[in-house]
C-alpha cells in the first residue's frame, strides 16, 4: 500500500456507521497513514492514547514469525476515528487491545483491518467501547483470510457499554475466509451495566456514582490484560480510566 | 439495633413481605428459616435497599436512624452488611482495590480518615487468615474464577474488612463443603460474636447453625414470621419440617 492521504469516509463506503454527515463535513484535513514494519523475528508494539480530534491511521506489517502489539485508548473529543491496517505474514503474532469512549456529542470510530496472507499467523483482539449521553462509537473489524492462510488464529472480542438510553455502539465483525484450515472466533455484546454488580459494589459502601466508575474502569481494563509492560498497561488503563470518568 | 415493624414490600408489583416484624438487640444472633418463596432473601434486599425491592408499608429503624430513609451506600456505612448469596463476579477489579475504595468511601461518609495503602493490606491479610484464604486471591479479580465455597469465604473475608454492626448472612452455607462450613462458622463467630455486633442468619438448614449458635430462631412462610423460639426450634423444623410447624402456629 502506498503512503497517500486517504480518502475521507463516506457513509456510502461505510453503511455499517451512522455517523451524522455533518461531522464528516467539519473533518478537516484527511491524515497519511503511519507506516510501520516489523522485522522477521522481531517484535515491536505501539501504545497510544488518542485524545485529540480527527482521523489516526496505521499500516502495519508484522514480518515473518514476528510479534507485534498495539494497544490504544481512545478518550473522545468530537470526532475520533483509528484506523489500522495490518499484515500478518507467515507465523506472525498481533496482539491488540484498545478502549473507545465516546461522551455527549462525541463520536468515535475504529476500524480495523488485519490481513493474514501466509499460513500459521495469530491476531488477538479485544475492544472495549464505551457510549454515554447522546455519544455514539462504531466499530468495525474486518478479518480477511487469504487461501493460504492455513493454521490461521484469529480472535475478535468486541463488548460495548450503554450508558444512557440516548447512546449509541454499532459494531459490525466482518470475517471473509478462503482458507479451510483455520480458527476464526468472533464475539460481539452490548449492553447496559449489571445492575447485580452495581448493587454489590453499593452495598459494600461506594456510593451510585463512584460503583458505576468503578465497574466502568474493570470493563475497559480487559482491553489491556495483555499488555506486556505493567508501566505501560498502568499508563493506558490510567487514561482510559479518566476518560471513563469524564464521559460517565 | 435492628427493629423491623409490619414491613410490607414488593418486588415487580408482587408482595412479598406482608407485614414483617423482628427486633434484634446488639449481642444476639437470630436465625431465620423458611420454605423456599418465602421472603427470606426479599428480606435482606430490602434492608439492603436493593432497586427494585419496594416498601409499600412499614418501618424499620437501624442503630438509632430510620434505614429506609438511606441510600445503599449509607446503609452499609451506618454499618450494615449483607452477605450475598450469589456473590457477583467483577472482572478488572482486585478484592483489594475493591475492598479499600469500599471501605475508604465508608470511612469518608462517617468522617474518618482513609486508611493507608500498607495499613489497608495488613488489615486484608489478618481478615484473609482468619478464613483461611491466600492473599494471592485477595489480589485476584472479585470472585472471577472463584469456587462456590471460595466466594463464600470471601464474603466473610469482606465482612471482616468491613466491621459491620450488623450481619445478614444470606444462605452463607449454600453451596459449601463440610470443611467450608465449619470455616465459615468459625469465621462468622470470630468476627461477629461481639456484645456490640449482630447477626441475622438466613439459612435452609440446621447445619450452619450448629458452628454459629443462634440466640433466636425465627420461621418465615408467606412474607410473615409465624412462630419464633429458641435455638431447639431450629432442631424441630428439621424434624417436622416448615410445613408442619408453619401450620400448627397458624392454629
Amino acid at each position: 500500500m502506498n503512503a497517500q492521504a486517504l480518502a475521507r469516509p463516506t457513509r456510502r463506503d461505510e453503511p455499517w456507521r451512522y455517523t451524522p454527515p455533518a461531522v464528516l463535513d467539519a473533518l478537516a484535513a484527511v491524515p497519511v497513514a503511519e507506516q510501520v514494519s516489523i522485522a522477521p523475528g522481531g517484535h515491536g508494539a505501539i501504545h497510544r492514547t488518542i485524545s485529540g480530534e480527527g482521523i489516526v491511521s496505521h499500516e502495519i506489517t508484522v514480518g515473518a514469525g514476528a510479534q507485534g502489539e498495539g494497544f490504544f485508548a481512545l478518550t473522545g473529543a468530537g470526532y475520533q476515528r483509528l484506523e489500522l491496517d495490518v499484515t500478518l505474514e507467515q507465523g506472525a503474532q498481533w496482539t491488540f487491545g484498545c478502549v473507545v469512549a465516546a461522551g455527549a456529542g462525541q463520536v468515535a470510530e475504529l476500524v480495523t483491518r488485519i490481513r493474514h496472507v501466509a499460513p500459521g499467523a495469530s491476531s488477538s483482539q479485544v475492544v472495549r467501547a464505551v457510549a454515554s449521553g447522546d455519544g455514539m462509537v462504531n466499530v468495525l473489524g474486518r478479518i480477511d483470510v487469504a487461501q493460504d492462510a492455513q493454521g490461521t488464529d484469529a480472535a475478535l472480542g468486541i463488548k460495548g457499554l450503554l450508558q444512557g438510553r440516548q447512546a449509541t455502539i454499532n459494531a459490525k465483525p466482518e470475517l471473509e475466509i478462503y482458507a479451510d484450515d483455520v480458527k476464526c472466533a468472533h464475539g460481539c455484546a452490548i449492553g447496559q451495566m449489571d445492575p447485580q454488580a452495581l448493587f454489590y459494589a453499593q452495598q459494600r459502601g461506594l456510593p451510585l456514582d463512584a460503583a458505576r466508575v468503578l465497574l466502568m474502569q474493570a470493563f475497559a481494563a480487559e482491553a489491556f490484560l495483555a499488555v506486556a509492560d505493567p508501566a505501560v498497561r498502568e499508563g493506558l488503563e490510567l487514561a482510559a480510566a479518566a476518560a471513563l470518568q469524564g464521559v460517565s | 439495633m435492628l427493629k423491623i415493624e409490619n414491613l410490607h414490600a414488593t418486588v415487580a408489583e408482587k408482595p412479598i413481605l406482608k407485614g414483617l416484624s423482628l427486633a434484634i438487640n446488639a449481642g444476639e444472633v437470630h436465625a431465620i428459616m423458611g420454605p423456599n418463596g418465602a421472603g427470606k432473601s426479599t428480606l435482606g434486599y430490602t434492608l439492603g435497599g436493593r432497586p427494585g425491592y419496594d416498601v409499600t408499608d412499614g418501618s424499620v429503624q437501624f442503630a438509632g436512624q430510620d434505614l429506609l430513609a438511606l441510600d445503599p451506600h449509607e446503609r452499609a456505612a451506618a454499618g450494615l452488611f449483607l452477605g450475598f448469596q450469589y456473590p457477583v463476579e467483577i472482572p478488572g477489579v482486585s478484592n483489594v482495590q475493591f475492598l479499600r475504595e469500599a471501605l475508604n468511601a465508608q470511612r469518608k461518609s462517617r468522617g474518618q480518615e482513609p486508611l493507608s495503602g500498607g495499613d489497608f493490606l495488613k488489615l486484608a491479610r489478618e481478615k484473609a487468615g482468619l478464613l483461611r484464604m491466600d492473599m494471592d486471591m485477595l489480589k485476584r479479580p472479585v470472585n472471577v474464577g472463584f469456587s462456590g465455597g471460595e466466594k463464600k469465604r470471601n464474603e466473610m473475608v469482606q465482612m471482616g474488612i468491613l466491621d459491620p454492626k450488623l450481619a445478614i448472612l444470606d444462605e452463607t452455607d449454600s453451596g459449601l463443603d463440610i470443611d467450608a462450613l465449619r470455616i465459615v462458622g468459625e469465621g462468622i463467630n470470630a468476627i461477629m460474636r461481639a456484645p456490640d455486633k449482630a447477626v441475622l442468619l438466613i439459612t435452609h438448614y440446621q447445619r450452619l447453625l450448629d458452628y454459629v449458635k443462634p440466640d433466636f430462631v425465627h420461621v418465615l412462610a408467606a412474607g410473615r414470621i409465624v412462630k419464633s423460639g429458641g435455638p431447639d426450634l431450629a432442631l424441630q423444623l428439621e424434624e417436622e419440617g416448615y410445613e408442619a410447624v408453619a401450620q400448627e402456629a397458624a392454629a
